[in-house]
């Protein structure tokens, strides 16, 4: 801690200068750095595409765009949000740049597969948006893909499928990486119980990458396939089913929301007791629970079926092993609320995030269970209410762990500290923002109005009114974050390394870190939450 | 809600209250307990943190309460929805088919119109099916949707329970217009409904055998749901108007290639069973099903005659 003249892995020069620096790097910090800067750059396209589709949407008939032109909207700000951003983002960015130095190594097991992973992820990337310029037009097909719609539309869907494919390999590999740096790469004495519960989630996750993403990839070259050859697996015209479609697509399609929303637990773990000068709560029981998610998260997939006229038999048991999948996130929720007895708590920026996360993630995970219960979701499938749900999961549960991350790990990152009260302000917009933008589907979606509409009947208008000005107010708010964290000063004085006062590996070495991470091997002597000394 | 509209209201609505209670109370409790935590537990009012690491005790409470919760919450769900999936041998049949972007609803004495009309307090059963991609028949004030899906034939049933005129939507996303594939359930008196059931199949009858020429035509083009694309005063919907069509010239793509045609008998009866092979310029491909299995030469015929009438 004492060499503060060690250079760092952003000054650091290795073979290529400059931009050939990095993109030739196999240092886990700069490949997640190069997630961290694609990634984001996505999520801003996304996020506009967002904003256009509510502009449409703020009263009934056309506003600004034809229905054609808002199908391929919506299909486009599915695909980028789902597939560019929320299943790679947190472990792709964080996990790259966190998971070897909480393990204390000095980068993953496979460097070299690691930055294939993140080419794979552009080309992939580049493949997804080609469909938007080349072919007969963008894809309309909703980022689900369900046919035999997506057969017979003669806009460009093998180009979006393909792309999707590609990413597909970027995850896997990923996955892999993870698994086998956390099974060979710990420091001497970290043994499985030692590790953070972030790395845990990332363990759970990375199964669920290998395990399930292949299921997609030959689930959507079948689509191509059948496009390109009128081979008839899901077209019943030529022999196919539309069901198979579904129950192969949501077999990956629902894992892949825990592939989400895994390593985001792992992130409000770490941060909670950071700011409460304790140990968390259950350490077992959340590791348990990750596995437990990442398990039964695989018998679920029929929930998104409930209609679709599979058996009444199957009907009732993907309900019941929906509702047993509750459970471990309410376990997570009950012990991250336990972290905060008897502690010492620091209200920062970082930990107001994370309270943030559990307010929208309950909301998501009690609305889950309306469309978990057959009877009502019946009512509410495919209507605003799941919008509203997914929307509560993915961006309030991935997205908000994904900021607090941001803002967590920011002066690590870089050296360099956000003014926190600019940030506050920012996050209170942005939460506010956040619940008038979605709150209100909640409502529309009870009163009956179905999700992928154009165009809406007049008794509609209110709720989407209010949810339109919502988006402007959360845009805001997202603004004020972004500027304030880019205009981050260099930190200096002692509290540079460790800011937070943190005690978890990566705050005990230098910030921003050097090449290797450690100078020396560290030995592990105990848990990774231990503020005894203090 | 509670509006009682059909037999499947009350059920349903009773698992939305127990679920939406249940979350609401552990929602506002569980905001509270951490609220009061960083008021309690905050860094000026509790320097020194207490290192408690966990409790095996608390790790089965909350983990078995939510679990009955939850089981509690499945069987309120399943109970309230199993009615739903057993129809009673004496309900009324209705045929309902969904193709890109309408709706047509077949009666058990061959009457078909594109409004779904149903008796109160009769059990009613829809076998659902599609002609071209999935869609999804939701009722919103009876709580019942379920997919029409090609090659297949789906079932829902009901009983209306209040006369009144109910919100059919598509939820299944459909392609171009699926936020307009909309129509309406009529709910009527059983002695209403009778009379109404009558007088269109005498209705159906008199049109074909009347000398009103297109009497016949409009008629089919109305329950197959031909103007949610092709409207009848000239204005461009998903496909071209049928006004000022017969005998007139088009501008289409075939194979690739521009070139005029006149729109006479042989033109518009391969437009309809095979709508792709010529596109009209300023129109997309891939739009329209070919009707060749639901339309006969002779109901194709009629359809020309209807369109003599608007030249």
């Amino acid at each position: 801690m004492e060499n503060k003249h060690l250079p760092n892995y952003l000054e650091y020069q290795g073979k290529y200068k400059g931009l050939m620096g990095w993109l030739t790097t196999t240092d886990h910090k700069r490949i997640g750095l190069l997630y961290f800067y694609s990634m984001f750059s996505f999520f801003l396209v996304g996020a506009t595409l967002g904003i256009l589709m509510r502009l449409e949407l703020i009263a009934p008939g056309k506003q600004l765009m034809e229905a054609q032109t808002y199908n391929a909207l919506f299909t486009l700000h599915g695909l980028t949000m789902i597939f560019l951003f929320v299943i790679p983002g947190v472990a792709a960015v964080f996990g790259n740049f966190f998971l070897p130095i909480m393990l204390g190594a000095k980068d993953v097991a496979f460097p070299k597969l690691n930055l294939l992973s993140w080419y794979l992820y552009i080309l992939g990337a580049l493949i997804v948006l080609s469909s938007q310029f080349m072919g007969d037009g963008p894809p309309d097909t909703g980022w689900t893909f369900y046919a035999p719609y997506s057969l017979k539309t003669q806009t460009n869907v093998v180009a979006a499928v393909f792309g999707a494919f590609v990413l597909g390999f970027s995850s896997i590999l990923t996955g892999l990486n993870f698994i086998t740096t956390m099974h060979r790469l710990r420091a001497p004495g970290m043994g499985w119980k030692r590790m953070p519960i972030f790395a845990w989630t990332l363990y759970a996750t990375g199964w669920i990458q290998i395990l399930a993403t292949p299921i997609v990839g030959i689930t959507l070259l079948m689509i191509a396939a059948e496009r390109l050859l009128g081979i008839g697996f899901f077209d019943p015209a030529i022999g196919g089913d539309p069901i198979l479609y579904q129950h192969l697509f949501w077999t990956y399609s629902h894992p892949a929301v825990y592939i989400m929303i895994l390593p985001a637990m792992g992130v409000i773990s770490e941060i909670i007791p950071t700011f409460s000068r304790k140990p968390i709560f259950g350490y077992t029981a959340l590791i348990i629970s990750s596995m437990a998610i990442a398990f039964v998260g695989y018998f679920v997939w029929g929930h998104h079926m409930f209609t679709s006229g599979m058996s009444d038999s199957s009907r009732w048991i993907f309900s019941f092993l929906s509702f047993i999948v509750a459970i471990p996130s309410a376990v997570k929720v009950f012990n991250w609320t336990a972290t905060l007895y008897k502690g010492s708590i620091r209200l920062q920026t970082p930990f107001w995030w994370a309270m943030g996360f559990i307010f929208v993630f309950m909301i998501g995970g009690f609305s889950g269970l309306v469309i978990g219960s057959l009877a009502t979701d019946i009512h509410v499938h495919d209507t605003y209410f799941v919008v509203a749900h997914f929307h509560y999961i993915v961006f309030g549960g991935t997205g908000f762990a994904f900021f607090a991350a941001m803002h967590y790990w920011w002066p690590k990152i870089y050296g360099r500290m956000y003014n926190t009260k600019i940030a506050n302000v920012g996050l209170a917009i942005f939460f506010s923002g956040f619940n008038i933008l979605y709150f209100p589907m909640f409502i529309l979606g009870l009163r009956g109005m179905p999700r992928r509409y154009y165009d809406y009947l007049p008794q509609f208008t209110d709720g989407n009114v209010i949810s339109t000005i919502g988006s402007w107010i959360m845009i805001t708010g997202l603004l004020i974050l972004i500027v304030n964290l880019a205009k981050a000063k260099k930190m200096t004085g002692k509290a540079v390394d460790d800011p937070w006062d943190g005690s978890t590996l990566e705050w005990k070495i230098q910030s921003p870190p050097t090449l290797e991470n450690f100078e020396e091997i560290p030995v592990i002597t105990g848990g990774p939450y231990e503020y005894k000394d203090r | 809600m509670y509006s009682g509209a059909s037999n499947l209201v009350t059920t349903t609505d009773n698992a939305f209250f127990l679920i939406i209670g249940i979350s609401v109370i552990f929602l506002v409790g569980i905001s509270a307990t951490i609220i009061w935590f960083l008021i309690r537990y905050n860094k000026k009012k509790h320097p020194v943190a207490e290192q408690i690491h966990g409790s095996n005790t608390l790790e089965v409470v909350w983990t078995v309460i939510p679990l009955i919760l939850v089981m509690i919450m499945f069987f309120y769900g399943w109970a309230g929805y199993a009615p739903a999936r057993k129809a009673p041998k004496d309900a009324m049949r209705i045929i309902a088919s969904a193709r890109m972007w309408s709706w047509s609803f077949e009666y058990e004495n061959g009457v078909k119109t594109d409004t779904l009309y149903v008796p109160m307090n009769q059990p009613v059963l829809l076998d659902l099916l599609s002609v071209d991609v999935v869609h999804s028949l939701y009722i919103p004030a009876f709580r019942v949707k379920e997919d029409m899906v090609p090659g297949r034939t789906n079932r829902m049933w009901f009983i209306p329970q209040k006369v009144g005129n109910y919100e059919l939507f598509c939820a299944e996303y459909c392609g171009l217009s699926h936020s307009y594939m909309f129509t309406e359930v009529k709910v009527l008196e059983p002695g209403e409904f009778d009379k109404w059931l009558t007088s269109q199949a005498d209705t159906t009858r008199i049109i074909a055998a009347e000398s009103n020429p297109g009497a016949a035509g409009r008629r089919l083009i109305e329950v197959n749901g031909c103007f949610a694309c092709h409207s009848s005063d000239g204005s461009k919907l998903v496909g071209p108007s049928f006004k000022g069509l017969y005998e007139h010239e088009q501008k289409v793509m075939t194979n690739g290639e521009l070139r005029s045609v006149i729109a006479n008998d042989d033109y518009i009866t391969k437009s309809i069973y095979e709508p792709d092979a010529e596109i009209v310029e300023g129109y997309r491909k891939g739009q329209m099903i070919s009707y060749k299995n639901q339309l006969t030469d002779q109901d194709v015929q009629q359809i020309i005659e209807y369109l003599k009438t608007i030249k």
